[in-house]
Formats: structure tokens, C-alpha cells, sequence
């Protein structure tokens, strides 16, 4: 890139008010196929460092933002900025910024492992002497050394994800996109994906954004969520953020006698949202439950009231899906798979 | 703007996964090899109207009689060039079905070093394949004019490559998987084939379809080889490798331009 499109690059994020710690500022950024808005005027920004997710149904739009935001697919309008480079005018240079782990595999099975993240790093300009200790290094991170001489169609599902992982990390991009990364994974295999990310995110510092349609990972890996549904954006805010909307946890006392007495008491506390009673059961809605538990103990014993059973339930980011949308992300997959299914190419529908 | 690194890059991968398939190499070998061997000796004794010599072919072509079965080496090359070299353009859609060709299109290099380094990884795979059907014809007992005549022969080969390679990029870039495979095969590749006159003269084919030969590629590119390796020609080598490095050019030029021109997912 010349000195004078990064100086008017420069001058066209200062007119943006963009501040230079933001890995990724995207504005009214849309997609069209045809008739159908795949990413319909989304706007948000990541800080640098944050793991920062995508949660939404099949179909919502997740991969077709990573495809735009990693200059794989044009916008319809609106703009994005990726580590400072605006994702259609400076494609170069966010791609030489950028990660990518895709939905499918993309790697090439007749090459081995190590063979792989070699094209690789050649292909993004480092000298013999750096590929050599970053191949090692990503290698030993991915805990693949030991298999890097083995063709890349020999390795398992999570061998593949954890090569491509490294392969997105050996240029050491500022930011890294993850596209659905434990899908088609095992539950023990997913929890080691998790653990990389994590660990990636933490020793590395580098910003990372996933998309996912499992909510428990959304909920483990993500410091912000961004909730997205029909192309849109519903919501917005940290994991935990979202689930207290709804007012917060939900304590069920069970007791031997007395529940209209604890009731009444239970009422009168300025920490309780709402309370109900049934059966000799009272639910009742709070914020941060785990550490209200003792304090409603403590105040049944004081009355000579007998606590049989306690239970705690969180809400799941599936409530809170639930209650933006009205649906569940499982009914909501079952309905786009049918909205899509009009469309030959089936492209944003199988999120391609 | 053209980064060497990833054509050098794009041609050591394609070297490698050549060297890897070892039984495709057999395979690429063997199909020619049984044209060259039943065509050429079920043909051989027939009189093949047209063979013994064209324009070019001039006073050489009235010393000797052509037999069928040296008439047919250049043309079975040729044949088995075309579908390498159009297949190895065409390899696009297999990255694409693998998922690989987003690795290689979100890479910080032009499209164009892309183009260069497949068209080059493409030329040298299916030049090697060439020359050891040349050189497994020449074990068998074929004879070129002179031995001089297999250099510039080899020059024919290479633009035979290039023209295919790039021809085969413009179609994997127009297409979204290989469902359309079987069509060009048929209404493409076999008629490119059948026009070119590689098994038989093409002044044998009915008038009306000359221009169309004419408008083939690889008519110039085996007749080019019957005049180095044969003495026997249609037209001059030089009238021929003229046409076919303006082919060449042409479908590299088109290649590179629909590749630049595809959607990458």
C-alpha cells in the first residue's frame, strides 16, 4: 500500500471518529442475495483484545458478516473497518491483518500438516528463518508437533479445526475470525477447542470475533454477544448483561411449613423482583441468586422455619434468545431452513 | 501487481500434490497409451485418405509415405495434453469443493499471482506428462524427422498447456461446482478434440466445419508438432506456434480475468 492511501486512509478514519483501539468498527453494513437481506444494516465495534461472538440461528447472517468482514464477500452498503482498514477499499491490508478458521475445513489433504501452515506463511511474505519458529510455535500451542509430517486428510475433525486454528495465528494477525469452530465437533473435542481459544485470546491478546449457534459456547468463551436473528442485530451486551434483563435468577424455596409466612417476608425484601407461591414452594426472582441463597436460609431458620429444598436456575442465553425473538433458536432454525428453501444456491441458508 | 512468493508458492504446491498422486500419473499415461496402441495398429494398414502430406509438407511428403501410426503420436499428445491441461485449470473447482480455495482467496497476494502460479504449476505437470508420452512413444519405437525437431516441439507443448489451463480457469470460474463437469466434457472437450485432426486429417472433415477447426487451438498446436517432429504439416511451424502463442495468450488474459471477476465463496 502507498504512503499517501494510508495517510488518506488515516484521514478517512479521523472523519469517521473511529478510535484507533477498536479491532473492528462496522456501520449500517448490508447484504443482499437477490430478494433477501442476509445481513440487514448491522452496526457495531469490537475493542482490541475482546473475544467477541456471534450467537444466532442457522441462516441469521453470522457468515455472511466474517465473509464481509474478511473481504471474502462485498458489501451491499454500509462500511466496515478491520484493524483500521476499510474491508473494500484496502483489502490487502486487512487481509494481512486478519485470521480466518472457516465453517469447512480448508485445507489441503495432500499436503501435510506442517506442509499446510507452510503455504501459508509463505503466502503472507515471512522469511525462511520466521516460518520456521512461528510454524514451531503455533505447532507446540495446537499441541500438533508431533503429527505435522502426517497428510492433512489423515487428521481428525478436531486435529483439522486445531491445525487450522494455528494456520490463522502464524502471520500473528490482529484479528482473528472463528467460524463456528466446534460445529460437527465431539463435546470433548469441543471443550479442548474452547480451551485453546481462551488460551489464544489470553496469551496472545489478539481480538477475536466467532459466530455460534450453541449457546453454551457463546456463554463460556465470549466477553460481548452480539444476538442476531434474520440479518439483524437484536441485541448487544455482555453474556451476563443479557441473561440479568430478564430480571435475574430464579431461587425456588421448598419447606416444611410456613411458606405464606416466608411469602410475606420474602416481599418485603427490596432484592427480590417478584415472588410467587405454590404448593408450599416459593419462587423467586433476584439478581445474582448464588449469593441471596444464605441470607434467605438464614432468615428462614430465624422465624423456626425449616428449608426442605433449595434450587437456583440461571437463565440460559436460550431465554434470552427467547425472549428478543419470541422463539427458540432451535424453532428458528427449523423456520429459516423453510424460508430458504425457495432459494436453489441455498447460499445464506447453509451459510456459506 | 504480481507477488512472486505465491506463484512460486501456488507452483511448489501443485508440484507437490503432482509428485504425491503417483497413480494419476500412471493413469494419465495409460489412457493415451492404449489410443496410440489399438487406434494406431487397427489403423495402420488401412490407407487413411490425406495422410501422406499437406501444403507445408511439400517435397518431403512425396519421398515417403506417412505411416498412420507416426501420424497419430503427435495427435494422441496433443489429446492427452488437452485434458490434462484443461482438467489442472479446472482444479479450481476441486479446491473450491474442498474449502481450500478460500485459504488460498483470503491470502494477501493479487489474484493475478494466483492465476500465474496455477497456470504455471498446471504447464509444468502437464509438460511433464507430455514428455513421458513422447519419450514412452520413442521407446516404442517412434522416430522424429530429426532429433532437432523435438526441441521446438516441446515449445508446441508448452503453449498447448498454457492455451488449456487457461481455457479450464475460465470455465472453473464460472462455475459454482462441478455439476456442469459432464457438459463441458462432452460439448467442449471431445469436439475440440475431434476438430483439431488429431486422429485423422482434419482436410478430411466436411468443408462447412473448417472454420471451426480453424477456430480450435489445438489444430495449430498438433499440426505444429506433425511439422517438427513429421516434416508433415498443414501449415508452416512458425504460421502455427504464431496462432497458438496468440491463443495462449488470449485464454490467459480471459483466465485471469473471469478468476479476478469470481465471488470467492
Amino acid at each position: 500500500m502507498s504512503a499517501e492511501a494510508r495517510r488518506e486512509e488515516i484521514i478517512s478514519e479521523q472523519a469517521a471518529g473511529v478510535s484507533s483501539g477498536d479491532a473492528i468498527w462496522v456501520e449500517n453494513l448490508t447484504r443482499t442475495f437477490g430478494d433477501l437481506r442476509a445481513v440487514d444494516s448491522i452496526t457495531f465495534s469490537v475493542p482490541s483484545g475482546e473475544l467477541f461472538g456471534l450467537l444466532g440461528p442457522n441462516g441469521a447472517g453470522k457468515t455472511t458478516t466474517l465473509n464481509m468482514l474478511s473481504t471474502l464477500l462485498k458489501p451491499t452498503s454500509g462500511r466496515a473497518l478491520v484493524a483500521g482498514y476499510d474491508v473494500s477499499r484496502h483489502r490487502d491490508s486487512v487481509r494481512q491483518s486478519i485470521g480466518i478458521v472457516f465453517q469447512e475445513p480448508a485445507l489441503d489433504g495432500k499436503l501435510t500438516g506442517r506442509e499446510n501452515l507452510e503455504f501459508h506463511a509463505m503466502m503472507y511474505g515471512l522469511d525462511r528463518y520466521t516460518r520456521r519458529r512461528r510454524i514451531e510455535e503455533v505447532l507446540a500451542l495446537v499441541e500438533l508437533t508431533d503429527k505435522a509430517k502426517v497428510l492433512a486428510e489423515k487428521y481428525s475433525g478436531g486435529m483439522k479445526r486445531r491445525l487450522e486454528i494455528a494456520r490463522g495465528l502464524v502471520h500473528r494477525p490482529r484479528v482473528m475470525f472463528l467460524d463456528e469452530p466446534t460445529l460437527g465437533l465431539d463435546t470433548q473435542t469441543r471443550r479442548h477447542i474452547w480451551d485453546y481459544i481462551k488460551k489464544l485470546n489470553r496469551e496472545t491478546g489478539v481480538t477475536i470475533i466467532l459466530t455460534t449457534h450453541y449457546m453454551e459456547e457463546a456463554d463460556y468463551l465470549c466477553h460481548r454477544i452480539a444476538i442476531m436473528d434474520q440479518g439483524r442485530f437484536v441485541a448487544q451486551d455482555t453474556p451476563s448483561n443479557l441473561k440479568d434483563l430478564l430480571g435475574g435468577d430464579v431461587v425456588s424455596l421448598e419447606f416444611e411449613n410456613g411458606a405464606e409466612e416466608m411469602l410475606a417476608a420474602a416481599q418485603s425484601l427490596a432484592w427480590v423482583k417478584k415472588a410467587k407461591q405454590h404448593d408450599g414452594c416459593l419462587s423467586l426472582t433476584m439478581e445474582r441468586g448464588e449469593r441471596r441463597i444464605p441470607e434467605l436460609v438464614s432468615l428462614a431458620q430465624g422465624k423456626g422455619i425449616t428449608v426442605t429444598c433449595v434450587n437456583l436456575r440461571k437463565p440460559s442465553l436460550e431465554d434470552v434468545f427467547l425472549h428478543f425473538t419470541g422463539r427458540t433458536i432451535r424453532e428458528q432454525e427449523a423456520s429459516s431452513a423453510e424460508r430458504h428453501r425457495g432459494h436453489p444456491h441455498g447460499r445464506p441458508g447453509r451459510g456459506r | 501487481m504480481i507477488h512472486w512468493t505465491a506463484v512460486a508458492v501456488m507452483w511448489l504446491r501443485e508440484m507437490k500434490r503432482f509428485l504425491r498422486a503417483r497413480s494419476r500419473i500412471v493413469g494419465a499415461l495409460a489412457m493415451p497409451l492404449f489410443f496410440l496402441a489399438f487406434m494406431g495398429l487397427g489403423f495402420n494398414r488401412m490407407a487413411v485418405p490425406g495422410l501422406a502430406g499437406g501444403a507445408a509438407g511439400g517435397a518431403a511428403a512425396g519421398t515417403h509415405t506417412l505411416s498412420y501410426l507416426r501420424f497419430l503420436v503427435p495427435g494422441i499428445i496433443g489429446m492427452s495434453m488437452l485434458f490434462t491441461s484443461t482438467f489442472a485449470g479446472l482444479s479450481v473447482l476441486w479446491d473450491r469443493e474442498f474449502g481450500f480455495l478460500k485459504e488460498i482467496m483470503v491470502a494477501p497476494v493479487s489474484r493475478v499471482s494466483l492465476v500465474l502460479g496455477r497456470i504455471a504449476g498446471g504447464t509444468t505437470t502437464t509438460l511433464i506428462q507430455g514428455l513421458l508420452l513422447l519419450s514412452v512413444s520413442i521407446a516404442l519405437g517412434f522416430r522424429p524427422r530429426s532429433w532437432a525437431g523435438l526441441v521446438p516441439a516441446v515449445l508446441f507443448m508448452f503453449f498447448i498447456a498454457v492455451t488449456f489451463i487457461g481455457l479450464g480457469l475460465v470455465f472453473a470460474s464460472n462455475m459454482k461446482d462441478m455439476q456442469g463437469f459432464s457438459i463441458i466434457m462432452n460439448f467442449i472437450m471431445f469436439p475440440l478434440l475431434f476438430l483439431s485432426g488429431a486422429l485423422y486429417p482434419m482436410k478430411n472433415l466436411p468443408v462447412w466445419l473448417r472454420p471451426l477447426s480453424y477456430a480450435d487451438p489445438l489444430t495449430y498446436g498438433i499440426d505444429g508438432m506433425r511439422a517438427t517432429l513429421l516434416g508433415v504439416s498443414m501449415f508452416s511451424a512458425a504460421l502455427n506456434l504464431a496462432v497458438l502463442a496468440g491463443f495462449s495468450l488470449i485464454m490467459v488474459v480471459l483466465g485471469a480475468y473471469f478468476f479476478e471477476h469470481s465471488e470467492s465463496v
